[in-house]
């Protein structure tokens, strides 16, 4: 085994636990309306905080965030006006990186 | 990209398969990679790849009320498969249809992400420099654009709307000042809180769970399969 697999168990083993721990721990499917209302909401927003950090910060080779405006925002906003007006996700992906790849071809790095 | 990534670090192809298959979490992969080439300790790399996968607690916590039907041996299995693209199509099948779905959530987690995730590691550290550079192919945005777009489709109220909203706009300030893996956890810690102020009354949910218009609202271009007879996580909400 090298070295990097060794790295590759370590980080399983701190991943796992924070995938685990809702689906096993006991009761937790037996939660109160608040608690369930909750999790219900985490979806929207954890999915909307994944894509509004990824193509909003970025992270500099001195490990310092900024806050980054790019063509990026475009295509998503496409994408997410496509979803919301024809229902179609694989539309709205293709509609996004036509976008970027025009984009970039055209000169504009973002 | 990944792939390619590990392959410019000197990653053999072991050591990259090995995090892809038994570490599975893609942003802490490229985070190790270039953590690796520069030198950092490993516990700084552990520590740093625990916080990067805090998120998964949300995860994992928000599908068990859809799950709880599962034997817990194929739960404890399930966990090791759940990525922010697996919770994603898995949560917007479980609401469009009403209930939690075994089967769906394993093509959702292993059929369309760990095969494709692991077959695309392997491309790319092989085949090294043949392939384009993907930053030209466009499929960096095909990310951010796909979380947007299931988040789109998870709000059906004014209390997902706001979740959405504010855990957007919680994480990229935060994001700014402590770095993106706190701002997301933040983002999805929050935005949940601040749409339960919403009241009930007032959140105009247009396509409650299991409906018809649930099952329009959530369409996705890629139909899973699933069966019937399970409840769902409104059962008991009354």
């Amino acid at each position: 085994m090298t070295n990097l697999v060794v790295l590759a168990v370590l980080m399983f083993a701190v991943t796992y636990p924070s995938r685990a721990l809702g689906l096993l721990t006991p009761g937790l499917d037996r939660l109160p309306k608040v608690a369930l209302d909750y999790l219900q909401l985490v979806g929207p927003a954890v999915l909307a905080a994944l894509a509004a950090v990824t193509v909003m910060v970025v992270v500099g080779e001195d490990g310092e965030p900024s806050f980054h405006v790019g063509i990026e925002w475009v295509a998503v906003l496409v994408c997410l006006a496509v979803v919301v007006r024809w229902r179609n996700l694989f539309l709205g992906l293709l509609a996004a990186v036509a976008i970027v790849v025009i984009a970039r071809a055209a000169g504009f790095s973002g | 990209m990944y792939g390619l990534s590990a392959r410019d670090a000197g990653f053999s192809v072991i050591d990259a398969m090995a995090m892809s298959a038994i570490a599975f979490a893609g942003s802490a992969q490229f985070a190790a990679v270039g953590y690796v080439a520069s030198g950092l300790a490993w516990p700084g790399i552990i520590v740093l790849t625990a916080l990067l996968n805090a998120r998964h607690l949300l995860y994992s916590a928000s599908l068990r009320p859809w799950l709880r039907d599962v034997p817990l041996a194929h739960r404890s299995v399930m966990a090791h498969f759940l990525t922010d693209e697996a919770f994603a199509l898995t949560i917007a099948h479980f609401r469009r249809i009403g209930r939690g779905d075994e089967r769906g959530y394993w093509l959702a987690a292993v059929l369309f992400m760990f095969i494709p995730w692991n077959l695309a590691t392997l491309g790319g550290v092989v085949l090294g420099g043949q392939i384009p550079d993907p930053s030209r192919l466009g499929i960096d945005i095909i990310f951010p654009a796909a979380m947007v777009g299931l988040a789109a489709g998870l709000i059906t109220g004014r209390r997902e709307l706001t979740a959405a909203i504010v855990g957007a706009g919680i994480g990229v300030t935060v994001g700014l000042l402590l770095g993106p893996p706190v701002g997301i956890v933040a983002g999805g810690l929050l935005g949940p809180l601040v749409g339960l102020l919403v009241p009930a009354a007032a959140a105009h949910e247009t396509a409650p769970l299991g409906t018809e218009a649930s099952a329009e609202r959530y369409a996705l271009p890629i139909a899973l399969e699933h069966d019937h007879g399970h409840e769902h996580p409104g059962d008991e909400r009354g």
